[in-house]
């Protein structure tokens, strides 16, 4: 049994005692004992061929604990990589759904009943601006309308229009919105409802445009 | 002029150590990057959204750095 402490290290010996370039460390000063390799630090293969020999599931499955310790805590540091990828891609769908939504953000206008349909307190149920969105029309007084999207900003529940009470009601959760200005007033919604733009003309009322509001 | 010597084992596993605690912060502000971006989208507040891509582009870019360096670092350990 051969007494090296380097056992078939190809690197050249090196004094300890002298500071010398070939004392390389981290900062270029640490003892050269640091570089000795310790039976721990090597790994014989069943098969007794060296590490570069040996096939690739082997070396991603390594049978000593400090290698597996490093390849573990490699494809740990991989994964960490990977899944910072899945949230860049998370947010690149974000603004992406923003870009697509500001990309026909010009609704047009559509008509949504005629002003001798609607009493006084009367609403109506209407779709704008697409044929899934769901809003509501409230005649407050004689030339008083408001509308809003009929989708609660709790958790998108339908809101029913209360006219003699001044309140749209949510019954999924008992949230409650202003009618006057669709601001939430009780329960768990925080945000107010899209505002409908509104045009009365020619006897009829026409839908311009949705505000989105956060406070 | 000597080759450097390439890192032992131990000094290459408490390089990833250093590595993953950086990934870890990296990757916990993405976190909540996402998430404070996906409730201010939802709340309407759209402002937000493409700087928050932006910076969580630069985290990525930090990670494929980190990354690059242990690929490096794995050629070198032969």
């Amino acid at each position: 049994m051969s007494d090296d402490p380097h056992m078939g290290d190809p690197r050249p010996d090196v004094d300890p005692r002298v500071t010398s370039p070939t004392r390389e460390g981290l900062a270029g000063t640490a003892p050269v004992s640091l570089y000795v390799r310790t039976r721990d630090q090597i790994t014989i293969a069943p098969d007794f061929k060296p590490p570069e020999a040996q096939p690739a599931w082997r070396r991603d499955f390594p049978i000593d604990w400090p290698q597996d310790q490093y390849v573990e805590r490699r494809d740990f540091m991989k994964f960490l990589v990977l899944t910072s990828f899945a949230f860049t891609t998370g947010q690149f769908w974000i603004a992406a759904q923003q870009w697509w939504q500001r990309r026909g953000e010009v609704p047009g206008e559509r008509r949504i009943a005629a002003v001798g349909d609607l009493a006084v307190g009367g609403t109506v149920v209407f779709d704008y601006p697409g044929e899934h969105d769901p809003c509501v029309l409230v005649r407050m007084s004689a030339d008083e309308y408001v509308a809003y999207s009929q989708k609660c900003t709790h958790l998108s529940c339908a809101v029913i229009p209360q006219p003699e009470e001044g309140v749209l009601h949510c019954p999924c959760h008992e949230g409650y919105f202003d009618l006057r200005s669709g601001r939430p007033i009780a329960g768990p919604p925080n945000r107010p409802l899209p505002r409908i733009h509104l045009d009365v003309r020619d006897g009829a009322i026409y839908a311009t445009g949705v505000e989105w509001r956060t406070t | 002029m000597t080759r450097p010597r390439p890192f032992s084992r131990d000094q290459r596993v408490i390089i990833i150590y250093g590595m993953l605690a950086f990934a870890v912060i990296i990757v916990v502000l993405q976190l909540w990057l996402l998430t404070a971006t996906m409730n201010a989208y939802l709340g309407a507040d759209t402002a937000v959204v493409w700087p928050a891509a932006a910076a969580s582009l630069f985290c990525l870019l930090l990670n494929v750095g980190l990354l690059r360096y242990l690929a490096r670092l794995d050629r070198s350990a032969g």
